[in-house]
């Protein structure tokens, strides 16, 4: 809620809750307001409340407590059919007693929309998606990327202001995924359409989205772009969750400014950001990302501190390399370099140094 | 596969070693094949012998009668061809000739013979079947055939007044030939005239046109029944949580495991006019006591009993569409602008058709054929042909026409049947 | 041909026993009757040869004789038919002769062929009992009194359901009755057209109420469950529930229709010298004298009517009960078997036609 205020938002859930038994809540105290024209992505493990929020505002679940408004007016009691919400499924759910055009046509019809109108805009439609030749195509006789697409133009042919989707790519293979999520960014950006996508593929959130919400546990975890969710987890589940993520744990032994001194099990003492620790004592999960450790001394900038670490894996990948260290007492250690000529190639068993800048180790809770 | 199409014409592929492919491959499959051959010819022969064979004599005996041109001796086995001088009587003079003394004397050779092999009864039979009344003339005639002298003629009329009507002659020129489409004329309430037209049977002894039509459209009713009442049903199957499914499955499936006798006995107590249901209408004052409703031994009775008991053949097929059916397909449906019941209706049932084509199919033709049941509560006019067909196997014992009519509903289902595939395509039934 | 049979027959006839030395296989009507036979007959003919009478019940036993003649597939050995049955089965070379010199003669020596009722005696066949259709009716369920067969089809005097056999015969010669025609001149007046449109008619006057019943037990059933509260009946099947059972269950004698009923044996029977020695046995003067008291059937013997006494209940005269006494005769009908051998099918087809309409 923090950068939209409720009055300009678009979709917005207040203090939404969701039971299904009546004893858990599956989702817990949901705040949460988009403006027009964003694409937000609800990112979360399975069984951590996100797909739960799409239904409850395309309108097959209903909120427990709390309130869903769309454009500014409440929706809870309000059927899905009226509700002008597009929506892609997880399995593309084309009707497969019917054609590609008759699928199309489908949501016009039951608008009340007149033949020839109807033909022009699935025309277009189709044409969106590059697949303006399989009109009279039966959605089994397509493949998976051309079925997505065509659920796509689906959900978009009626002109909704809102569309939702849910995890649409998990069927496909990387390669058409990764074509599909520019496609589907491009088009949700070149129609201007209010996107909502659910997924739990951390890549496909990163680079799609405006913003990204991560649930865990029934809440938001972090509702932010996606640089911010990377570069500053505001906490150690966001941190884990989202890339690749190195931790040290330890105790905060004093905190000076914006840096603070933690003391890690092994006995070295480090400065970190200190992100949402307070006091001294406390104990902390120290994260540093991979990318951010240097084994180049040379390459080190000022300001930097160094540990000492031993090399248990060297894995070389092309554009980058990537080795395994135990670094204080920890051996899932990962560090990424690219693949320069001044950087140094290590052996199992190495012993070397490595460094990296104290504000970009975020001291998180434990 | 596009190397041997390349320039136009098919090459012969071979193997390494030169053979033509298609000839090892055939060589390396044949073992294999003939061992799966093997397998299912215990099965093969189990329908020739139960299913297929049957059908075909069934077939023959509806157009084979050879009551009036052989006599097969129980005890031997031995057959002595009967009524063959009026036979070649019949073939020297056209259809509608008078019977002269060189006829009667013909027959009277016949009768003869007929008196030796104690056969004018199974004659006389065959003959009775298209012209009530002929039976006793012949037993009657071959009785005094030995004291008969000649004009026969004369003898003859002495014997029967009757021996001279052209009807008579007609029948017995047919029956003169064992092959005959006349029991099939006879299930369609047909018979021939004098002169050999087809014309219809007396109104008071037309029955089986009327019984098809009956049958057809309590079918009909009974399958309309079974799917307004199955539908629901295999929905709320499909769509419970397994736990709960399987053990409402068990209702439905109870009545399968259930004789169909103790099924049908059990709707007899229930809706006779002093049974369960009367009773307790009776009983809530709804009824007075004198009026109490007939449910039983008409028409009531069979649709409701038959309903009951097809229908789990409704709803198995139709639950085994509905379980795979997404829900995302309505969900879908309904956040594109559908209301329900339009996603009902163009969405969910569309998918439903396989198994409403395959559970209609399935009730139709068991309704079709069924006997036990309205044999026990239908009354009068709750009576199937199938009951007709049964009577005439094993009260009048007139098989060739029981034949004849079976045939006919065989020849109904295979059409039904064909109109199915053509219409909804039988490729899309689903039976479970 | 064999084949053939042999399919369509193994569909008709369930029953197939083994055959075995020693034994006979009999089937009949069950119910009352049965048990009648097995008391009278059976048990005294295994106590005094040794050999085993298997008992078998059908609607009809006629019914399964041609199917199972013409498949080779014998398991009956001796059958207790209707009069018209066993003429038109033995016409068709379906039964075996019987030889009448073998049956006993009367205490008196009166031989067999003098002693027996006229027509008694068929080429197949010997009679065991006179019987009769007979219209009856639960007095507790009706208002007044039934007296007269015209009652039967007096819905407006008597309301209710009324209980009639599925088949023609005797139904068509009880409307003619009812319509006023004397026993005597029913079979001239069924043998015309016009007859048999009249007995029609009547009948269409109570097609709605009536019930239709085929096996023999069925009428004292729907009469006690008050599911009809008059029926056509046999008149054996009547006394027992009314004098065994105590059933308030009445015979109106009037417009009773009499038949015999004969034990046939099917051509090819297993046991066909055991079968001619239990026909023999079963038919002597004492046997029939004696199943008349298990039920109200009159003996085919003339001599056995002197030997008829009481009811198995010890107290009960069965000589009023009998279809044959003199009071019960007053209105009644011989069934004429030959018109039924001839029209059987015929008028059948035309019942049948007539129930569907």
């Amino acid at each position: 809620m923090a950068d939209v205020n409720r009055d300009d938002a678009f979709v917005v859930f207040d203090r939404v809750q969701k039971s299904y038994d009546g004893e858990t809540l599956v989702v817990k105290d949901l705040n949460l307001s988009m403006p027009r024209g964003e694409f937000l992505t609800m990112l979360g493990p399975s069984g951590s409340g996100k797909t739960t929020c799409l239904m409850m505002l395309a309108g097959f679940e209903t909120a427990t407590h709390g309130e869903i408004l769309l454009g500014g007016k409440p929706i809870n009691n309000i059927p899905p059919h009226k509700r002008g919400i597009g929506m892609v499924f997880q399995n593309y759910a084309l009707f497969p007693h019917m054609t590609v055009a008759e699928n199309l046509s489908f949501p016009l019809e039951v608008r009340g929309i007149d033949k020839s109108t109807r033909e022009g805009k699935i025309k277009r439609a189709l044409d969106m998606v590059q697949m303006g030749q399989f009109g009279n195509r039966r959605p089994a006789q397509l493949s998976g990327g051309q079925q997505q697409r065509i659920a796509l133009a689906r959900a978009l042919v009626f002109e909704p202001e809102l569309v939702l989707m849910d995890e649409p790519l998990g069927a496909l293979d990387k390669q058409l995924r990764e074509h599909m999520q520019f496609e589907i960014t491009r088009l949700a950006h070149e129609l201007g359409i209010t996107t909502v996508y659910v997924t739990h593929d951390q890549t496909e959130a990163l680079t799609m989205s405006d913003r990204v919400a991560v649930f865990d546990d029934g809440r938001i975890q972090q509702l932010a772009a996606p640089d911010t969710l990377y570069e500053e987890p505001q906490n150690s589940f966001v941190a884990q969750f989202i890339g690749e993520n190195n931790t040290l744990e330890g105790v905060i032994t004093a905190i000076k400014g914006d840096l603070c001194e933690v003391k890690l099990d092994s006995g070295e003492i480090i400065d970190a950001k200190p992100v949402n620790v307070s006091e001294v004592g406390q104990r902390t999960r120290v994260s540093i990302r991979p990318e951010r450790v240097e084994m180049n001394r040379s390459r080190l900038q000022a300001g930097a501190h160094t540990l000492k670490a031993e090399v248990l894996e060297f894995i070389y990948m092309g554009d980058i390399f990537r080795t395994r260290l135990r670094v204080a007492g920890n051996e899932d250690f990962v560090v990424k370099t690219r693949n320069a000529p001044d950087q140094v190639r290590t052996e199992p068993g190495q012993q070397i140094e490595i460094g990296w800048l104290p504000q970009d180790c975020r001291a998180l809770d434990a | 596969m596009t190397d041997a199409t390349a320039n136009g014409k098919p090459q012969m592929l071979t193997t390494a070693d030169g053979k033509p492919l298609k000839e090892a491959l055939n060589r390396a499959q044949a073992r294999a094949r003939r061992k799966a051959f093997l397998l299912v010819l215990p099965l093969l022969a189990f329908i020739l012998i139960t299913f297929v064979t049957p059908i075909a004599q069934m077939l023959h005996q509806s157009v084979y009668n050879e009551g009036f041109v052989m006599h097969e001796d129980i005890g031997s086995g031995e057959r002595t061809p009967i009524m063959t001088n009026i036979k070649t009587w019949f073939d020297e003079n056209p259809a509608g000739t008078e019977p002269n003394e060189e006829a009667f004397a013909a027959l009277h050779k016949d009768f003869l013979l007929l008196r030796e092999l104690r056969a004018p009864g199974q004659a006389g039979t065959r003959v009775n079947y298209e012209r009530g009344g002929s039976r006793s003339m012949f037993t009657k005639t071959a009785r005094r055939a030995e004291r008969m002298e000649a004009p026969y003629m004369e003898a003859f009329l002495d014997v029967d007044e009757e021996w001279t009507d052209p009807e008579l002659w007609r029948v017995m020129r047919d029956a003169s030939s064992a092959y005959t489409f006349n029991f099939y004329l006879a299930a369609l309430d047909r018979t021939k005239n004098v002169d050999g037209e087809i014309v219809n049977v007396d109104e008071n002894r037309q029955i089986y046109v009327k019984l098809f039509a009956r049958t057809l459209f309590l079918s009909v009713l009974i399958t309309f029944l079974t799917f307004l009442l199955g539908y629901p049903i295999a929905h709320l199957l499909a769509t419970l949580p397994l736990r709960y499914s399987n053990l409402l499955m068990i209702f439905v499936l109870l009545p399968f495991w259930t004789s169909l006798l103790v099924r049908t006995t059990s709707w007899m107590v229930l809706l006779q006019s002093q049974g369960v249901v009367n009773d307790a209408l009776v009983g809530m004052g709804l009824l007075g006591d004198d009026n109490r409703l007939q449910m039983m031994y008409n028409q009531i009775g069979t649709v409701v009993a038959m309903t009951h008991i097809l229908l789990p053949f409704m709803v198995l097929p139709l639950y085994s569409v509905m379980r795979p059916i997404n829900p995302s397909y309505v969900r879908a449906a309904r956040s594109l602008g559908a209301t329900s019941w339009t996603a009902f209706r163009r969405i969910y049932f569309p998918q439903t058709v396989p198994g409403i084509g395959a559970g209609a199919l399935l009730v139709f033709i068991l309704a079709v054929g069924y006997y036990i049941t309205p044999a026990l509560v239908g009354g009068a006019d709750g009576q199937l042909i199938s009951n007709l067909i049964a009577f005439h196997m094993q009260n009048s014992l007139n098989w060739s026409l029981a034949a004849a009519l079976a045939a006919l509903l065989l020849a109904g289902i295979l059409i039904l049947y064909w109109l199915y595939d053509r219409l909804i395509g039988i490729d899309n039934l689903k039976l479970g | 041909m064999k084949l053939k049979t042999a399919l369509m027959a193994t569909a008709l006839a369930g029953v197939g026993f083994a055959a075995q030395a020693q034994e006979v296989t009999v089937m009949s009507w069950g119910g009352a009757y049965t048990k009648s036979q097995v008391e009278a007959y059976h048990k005294p003919f295994t106590a005094e040869t040794g050999i085993k009478v298997n008992s078998v019940d059908a609607d009809n036993p006629a019914t399964p004789i041609k199917a199972q003649v013409e498949a080779g597939n014998v398991s009956i050995d001796v059958a207790d038919v209707e009069f018209s049955d066993a003429v038109r089965l033995c016409d068709e070379g379906l039964l075996e002769t019987i030889d009448v010199s073998m049956l006993p003669a009367a205490p008196d020596g009166t031989p067999a062929t003098e002693d027996f009722i006229e027509g008694a005696l068929q080429d197949c066949a010997v009679a065991n009992i006179v019987w009769s259709t007979v219209m009856a009716y639960n007095s507790e369920n009706v208002d007044g009194t039934p007296t007269s067969i015209a009652d039967f089809f007096d819905t407006e005097k008597f309301p209710g359901k009324r209980g009639l056999r599925k088949s023609a015969k005797a139904t068509l010669e009880m409307a003619l009755m009812a319509d006023g025609v004397p026993a005597g001149e029913v079979y001239d007046v069924l043998e015309t057209d016009e007859g048999i449109d009249r007995a029609f008619a009547k009948l269409d006057t109570i097609k709605d109420d009536i019930v239709w019943w085929e096996a023999g037990a069925q009428p004292p059933q729907l009469l006690a469950d008050g599911e009809v509260v008059m029926s056509t009946a046999y008149n054996g099947r009547i006394f027992n529930a009314a004098v065994g059972e105590d059933q308030p269950l009445e015979i109106v004698w009037d417009g009773q229709i009499l038949d015999f009923d004969l034990f046939v044996v099917p051509k090819g029977a297993p046991n066909k010298d055991a079968a001619m020695k239990f026909i023999a046995f079963s038919t002597d003067t004492q046997r029939l004298a004696d199943q008349a008291s298990w039920i109200s059937y009159g003996p085919a013997r003339k001599s056995s009517g002197d030997l008829v006494g009481l009811y198995s209940d010890g107290k009960t005269e069965m000589a009023p009960h009998m279809p044959t006494a003199a009071k019960n005769l007053e209105n009644a009908l011989v069934n004429n078997f030959e018109f039924w051998v001839d029209m059987d099918a015929e008028l059948n087809e035309r019942f049948n036609a007539w129930l569907a309409q």
